[in-house]
């Protein structure tokens, strides 16, 4: 694969193809095919969709992209910007117009927002919309604004005439650490904003670099969106639980568990469960794509699975609670219970202990009536 | 559904237990206030001691006597085995483990969960091997109440959602964790009012018997 510093960086042309500028910038035929074959693994689709894939790229013109970011704080953009190695991925990256973000666009100011507009005027229907951060609603989203414009109205304008809308990263596909309780902002999702149109999630914090890049080379290829979950996430990276693909999965049938970081059983490659790991709820590509281009992912490295693709993750009860332990404090009624129980007991008792009395008196009380009844 | 989950984990289980704790001490205190008629009759010569004679009718009670051992050997073993099966999978899977130590700060030894889940299997199939045997007999099922069937229910439950989620068949892991946790907390819910109760006083009425039998000469 070619390193893309080693071509000259020059602006490309509107009507470029993706292949012309892929050729242009030194990337061979056989190595296009071979990332379209990538492409087409990591996502799952039959092996007949690579030469689709290959076909839809390198016919794909230049996309509209515009970034929105809202209450974040711009882990995802540095997750999809930092590819392990120059790649067909950041070509792709650098491909696409990438009209407005705040973190990569030389803009500022009213030229930034200009820029904004003028792409949603020219690119009307065919632009992609992506968004990381959540949208705060409390107190008419006061506590994140944009050049003045509240992040619902900015949303909400954006992505009228937009061909997709893509959430990435926990805070805009479900709330992340702004909607985590007590969430003072009030933040929310995008797709609880976004009803009209599909919203693909990719969910993360950050999400794999790979999920997103594929996710956008799929909707250039095929102009369509992939198969979604029932979290609107693509299945490909999201359809399989961590703890179904971890390496320290035989471990946890035999029963070898972790009991500290870094211990002895960490060490040998034991079950991290013990110590809170979430990869049994937790549904990503990390155990088979990893990170930093397939060097390690983080249960690799000695720390459980945060959960951090699903939903209130903050909110499952501790990083490192294991997952069968009840959430927050189970026995916070248990005292009360104890002394309501013990008081209705003893309530109980005395009542029957009062019957008994009144059935003894009342025995008592016929007893010699019966008796002379009995002599007569 | 992580809310399934979520729910089960935290209000659910805040719930149960709470009804769980303070059903029992209800039906503890209530059972043991009760008035005691003294029994003032004279020691008999051989009687043993209340402590002894107790444990002995504990201990006598757990086989059949010879003359019902050829009708009730197969329930008394079946009994054992779904009574040793649940203790096995309730006190040495790691994760409930996890639990009771997250609970009351205990920990202790675990088995492989390969073996625990050996050990469902065949729970699972002794429950319901009891459960054919008291439909399949006249006199049982003339007997059995909705108590019966209820407790034998919230039972089977916790046991086969364990298998289903450990397997992860039919739903997510999440959904069926969730699941599993919902029927441990139907279970402890009914517990202290059906006759699961005899968690804590199955011995009880065994003591009550022996102790007097003693004191009144009886040779058990």
């Amino acid at each position: 694969m070619s390193d893309k510093n080693s071509v000259p960086d020059k602006k490309p042309d509107p009507a470029q193809t993706l292949g012309e500028r892929l050729a242009e910038r030194g990337v061979s035929r056989r190595s296009f095919l071979k990332f379209a074959s990538y492409t087409a693994s990591i996502m799952a689709l039959p092996p007949t969709a690579a030469t689709a894939i290959a076909q839809g790229l390198a016919n794909a013109r230049r996309q509209s992209v515009i970034w929105l970011s809202f209450q974040e704080c711009t882990g995802c953009t540095e997750s999809i910007t930092r590819a392990h190695t120059p790649s067909i991925e950041d070509l792709i990256f650098d491909f696409i117009s990438l009209d407005y973000h705040h973190t990569l666009q030389n803009a500022s100011g009213h030229a930034a927002e200009a820029a904004r507009e003028t792409a949603m005027k020219e690119n009307a229907g065919e632009y992609i919309v992506v968004v990381d951060g959540s949208v705060p609603l409390k107190d008419d989203g006061i506590y994140s604004t944009i050049a003045g414009i509240s992040n619902l109205q900015m949303l909400e304008e954006t992505v009228r005439d937009a061909f997709a809308v893509i959430a990435v990263g926990s805070c805009a596909t479900f709330g992340g650490i702004p909607g985590a309780n007590p969430n003072p902002t009030g933040a929310v999702p995008i797709s609880e904003i976004i009803t009209d149109k599909p919203v693909i999630n990719i969910s993360g914090c950050p999400p794999i670099p790979e999920a997103m890049t594929g996710t956008v080379a799929y909707l250039l290829s095929f102009g369509a969106i992939p198969e979604l979950d029932h979290l609107g996430r693509p299945r490909a990276f999201f359809g399989e639980a961590i703890h179904d693909r971890c390496y320290r999965r035989p471990f946890y049938e035999r029963g070898m568990f972790a009991k500290s970081f870094d211990d002895a059983g960490a060490r040998q490659g034991w079950c991290l469960y013990e110590v809170g790991c979430k990869g049994p709820v937790t549904y990503n590509a990390c155990a088979t794509l990893k990170w930093n281009g397939g060097v390690s992912f983080p249960i690799q490295s000695g720390h459980g699975c945060l959960g951090c693709s699903e939903p209130g993750f903050w909110d499952l009860g501790g990083f490192y609670k294991p997952l069968s332990t009840a959430k927050n404090d189970p026995l916070k009624w248990a005292a009360g219970a104890a002394a309501v129980g013990a008081a209705v007991g003893a309530a109980s008792a005395m009542a029957a202990r009062n019957l008994r009395k009144k059935s003894l008196k009342a025995a008592a009380a016929a007893a010699p009536k019966a008796a002379a009844e009995e002599k007569e | 559904m992580m809310e399934l989950l979520e729910f089960a984990r935290g209000p659910a289980l805040t719930f149960a237990i709470a009804v769980f704790i303070g059903g029992v001490v209800f039906r503890i205190v209530s059972l043991f206030m009760l008035w005691r008629t003294r029994d003032s009759t004279a020691n008999r010569a051989h009687e043993k001691p209340v402590v002894i004679a107790a444990l002995r009718e504990i201990i006598r009670r757990m086989w059949p006597e010879s003359v019902y051992k050829q009708r009730t050997l197969f329930t008394a073993i079946n009994g054992y085995v779904f009574h040793i099966g649940l203790a096995l999978i309730v006190f040495f899977l790691l994760p409930h483990i996890l639990f009771f130590q997250d609970l009351l700060g205990l920990y202790w030894p675990h088995l492989p969960n390969n073996v625990i889940y050996a050990v469902s299997i065949i729970t699972g199939v002794s429950l319901i091997a009891a459960l054919i045997m008291r439909i399949a007999n006249p006199a049982q099922r003339i007997i059995s109440t909705f108590d019966d069937y209820f407790s034998w229910l919230v039972t089977f439950l916790p046991v086969i959602t364990g298998i289903v989620a450990t397997s992860h068949l039919g739903a997510r892991y999440e959904t069926l964790l969730g699941l599993h946790i919902l029927s441990v907390a139907l279970l402890l819910v009914w517990l202290p009012f059906g006759k699961l109760m005899h968690w804590f006083l199955a011995f009880v009425p065994r003591s009550q018997t022996g102790a007097p039998m003693s004191h009144r000469g009886a040779q058990l």
